[in-house]
């Protein structure tokens, strides 16, 4: 290989090669921005959604927990658990999530333990609405199945 | 040593090997919490140590990067550093950053350590790895500005070499990327989509072309190999790295909500990502076997070959395993993406670390021609506990993501629930955590070769 590629070479296959994959991976992610807000549809993220998703950050829900499998594999999926604990009924999940919010931590000696995050109900509920909102996101029929 | 503000160097380095201790010890807690779900809890649950655990990583790699660039930029452009008054405050600055952050995640709970640094202000916490209150991310940037001046500044004014050219290309693409860390907009995948510029334009992209300016320069001090030689391997490898690297983040957005053709996109260009490792091994290999001197620090080059190595089978071989888009359908979110991500951090950018820090604490310590062969005998053996221990560590997980995949993501009726899938794999999770104290231990040994002295 030495004798085959100079240096001089080797240097241009390094500025033309990023060159083009920059270009190439820019042009892509100008696309991908104009075609989001369908995917997700986001004209449904409502306030309540919004306040949900800061929620999930400041109180670091994905140091345990993935969301459309992103995060920590230490806690069940909730990209789709409005689907595998609501079964598409969105009163029945929240009630589902206001029950289970206030019961944590469980005291099941051994079990992984959720803390206890003091959220108001009206809190609990923009949580829910942010979790039934990512539920609905097209992202490629991702989880394979209920589990998550 | 050369020039005397190479210097600066030591405490970054010293810092850096401090943190990993930290960093492995709460891998340790996390390692048991996976096996006895109540461990230290309620005073340090899951979340917590793991954003001790990754950050702590990221912060001690950080330094390890400051600690390098400090060392060789005044070497490579032959004078001294720009400002070694500078290097030392930011020293200090970002040392005292970095403990209150940690200890703020250690003593309050995230909630109310988001409200102390006003994270309503510009909300930019709790997103994964970049969890650090906004006052730590300004002040990162702050010390990042700061830190490519100097060796900016240094590199301009001396000899520019390929490796300095090329560590600075890479450093100033870690701070400009990092400042998509202040992007966080309301719609979750936009988030993501973004959040990526930063995670995966870091690790597989900016910090490779750090990663292969350290090892070129180590390779050139160890082997005494002719510098054309060097350049035009080096010029490859990141071209390689950033034509696969940068497209290939379309390998994390097959299942976030982005448009589908990055199925076919991020799989194609991610297919290429280990060849910039193999190219590497055969790098370290080739230059050691054409060596022209037999330089006395033997550990040195064993470091650059298991990093080029570990690299490649961390990021190389684990990191392929599961990115094609029909596999990653099934391995998405499992034990997988944690093996490959802990062997290539472990090989890529750890064992640079300690290759740079080998080749350099002796002479920073007064001894150019290496530790004593007691001390490096005693270092081998650390490389070899570390190396064996991480690989168990990253093997024990590969089976407990082959786990999930069979257990609770193939099947299509009695898929096993999450939970009820975790417990089946806790023998599987306390193989790694043996394999991860052994890992432990050999980085206390490797901390004990600093102090073996010859006999008189």
């Amino acid at each position: 290989m030495s004798e085959r590629i100079t240096k001089s070479m080797a240097r241009n296959i390094y500025f033309g090669g990023s060159l083009f994959a920059i270009l190439v991976f820019a042009g892509l992610s100008v696309d991908t921005v104009q075609r989001v807000p369908e995917l997700s549809h986001a004209d449904k993220i409502t306030e309540s959604v919004a306040r949900g998703k800061n929620l999930w950050e400041v109180n670091n829900c994905v140091g345990c927990h993935t969301i459309m499998g992103e995060g920590a594999y230490y806690a069940p999926e909730l990209g789709n658990v409005f689907d595998r604990r609501g079964a598409g009924n969105e009163e029945a999940f929240k009630a589902y999530m206001q029950g289970w919010m206030a019961a944590q931590p469980l005291s099941e000696p051994g079990r992984r333990k959720m803390p206890q995050f003091h959220l108001s109900e009206a809190q609990v509920n923009d949580l829910a609405d942010f979790l039934i909102w990512t539920s609905r996101i097209d992202d490629n029929e991702w989880p394979p199945n209920i589990e998550g | 040593m050369k020039y005397s503000s190479q210097m600066v160097a030591k405490n970054y380095f010293i810092f850096a090997l401090v943190l990993l201790a930290g960093e492995m010890l709460f891998g340790l807690i996390l390692g048991t919490q996976y096996i006895a779900g109540d461990f230290l809890f309620p005073e340090i649950p899951f979340n917590v140590a793991r954003m001790v655990h990754t950050n702590l990583l990221i912060v001690l790699i950080l330094f390890g990067f400051m600690g390098s660039a400090y060392y060789l930029v005044p070497e490579e452009s032959e004078r001294e550093l720009w400002s070694p008054l500078l290097a030392n405050i930011m020293f200090w600055v970002f040392a005292a950053a970095g403990v209150a952050t940690i200890l703020g995640y250690l003593l309050v709970p995230y909630a109310t350590l988001a409200e102390l640094t006003y994270n309503n202000l510009l909300p930019t916490m709790g997103r994964e790895f970049l969890e650090q209150p906004t006052i730590t991310k300004i002040g990162i940037v702050v010390v990042a500005l700061a830190f490519v001046l100097n060796i900016g500044m240094t590199i301009l004014k001396g000899r520019k070499t390929v490796i300095t050219v090329v560590l600075l290309t890479g450093l100033l693409g870690l701070a400009v990327f990092f400042l998509f860390a202040f992007y966080v907009p309301d719609n979750l995948v936009l988030d993501k989509f973004f959040w990526w510029y930063v995670v995966h334009l870091w690790v597989e992209g900016v910090w490779e072309l750090i990663l292969g300016a350290i090892l070129s320069f180590v390779l050139i001090k160890v082997t005494g190999v002719d510098r054309e030689h060097i350049d035009k391997w080096l010029y490859l490898i990141i071209a390689m790295t950033l034509v696969s690297g940068i497209v290939g983040t379309g390998h994390h957005y097959f299942y976030i909500g982005a448009p589908s053709y990055w199925l076919w996109i991020g799989s194609i260009a991610s297919a290429v990502e280990p060849l910039p490792f193999f190219l590497m091994i055969l790098y370290a290999f080739t230059m050691a076997k054409q060596r022209r001197i037999d330089h006395d620090n033997k550990m040195a080059l064993t470091w650059a070959k298991g990093t080029a190595v570990m690299a490649f089978l961390g990021a190389g071989v684990l990191g392929f395993l599961h990115t094609l888009a029909p596999v990653n359908f099934f391995t998405h979110g499992t034990q997988l993406t944690a093996a490959h991500g802990h062997l290539s951090f472990f090989g890529a950018y750890i064992m640079i670390l300690f290759t740079i820090i080998s080749y350099a604490m002796p002479i920073l310590r007064g001894r150019p021609h290496g530790n004593c062969a007691k001390a490096q005998a005693v270092e081998r053996k650390a490389f070899w506990m570390m190396v064996i221990g991480m690989l168990g560590v990253t093997s024990a997980l590969v089976i407990a993501g082959t786990m999930q995949v069979f257990l609770q993501r193939l099947p299509d009726v009695d898929a096993l629930s999450f939970m009820a899938t975790q417990t089946e794999i806790v023998p599987v999770y306390m193989v790694r955590l043996a394999f991860g104290v052994m890992s432990v231990l050999g980085l206390l040994t490797y901390f004990y070769s600093f102090f073996v002295k010859e006999e008189a």
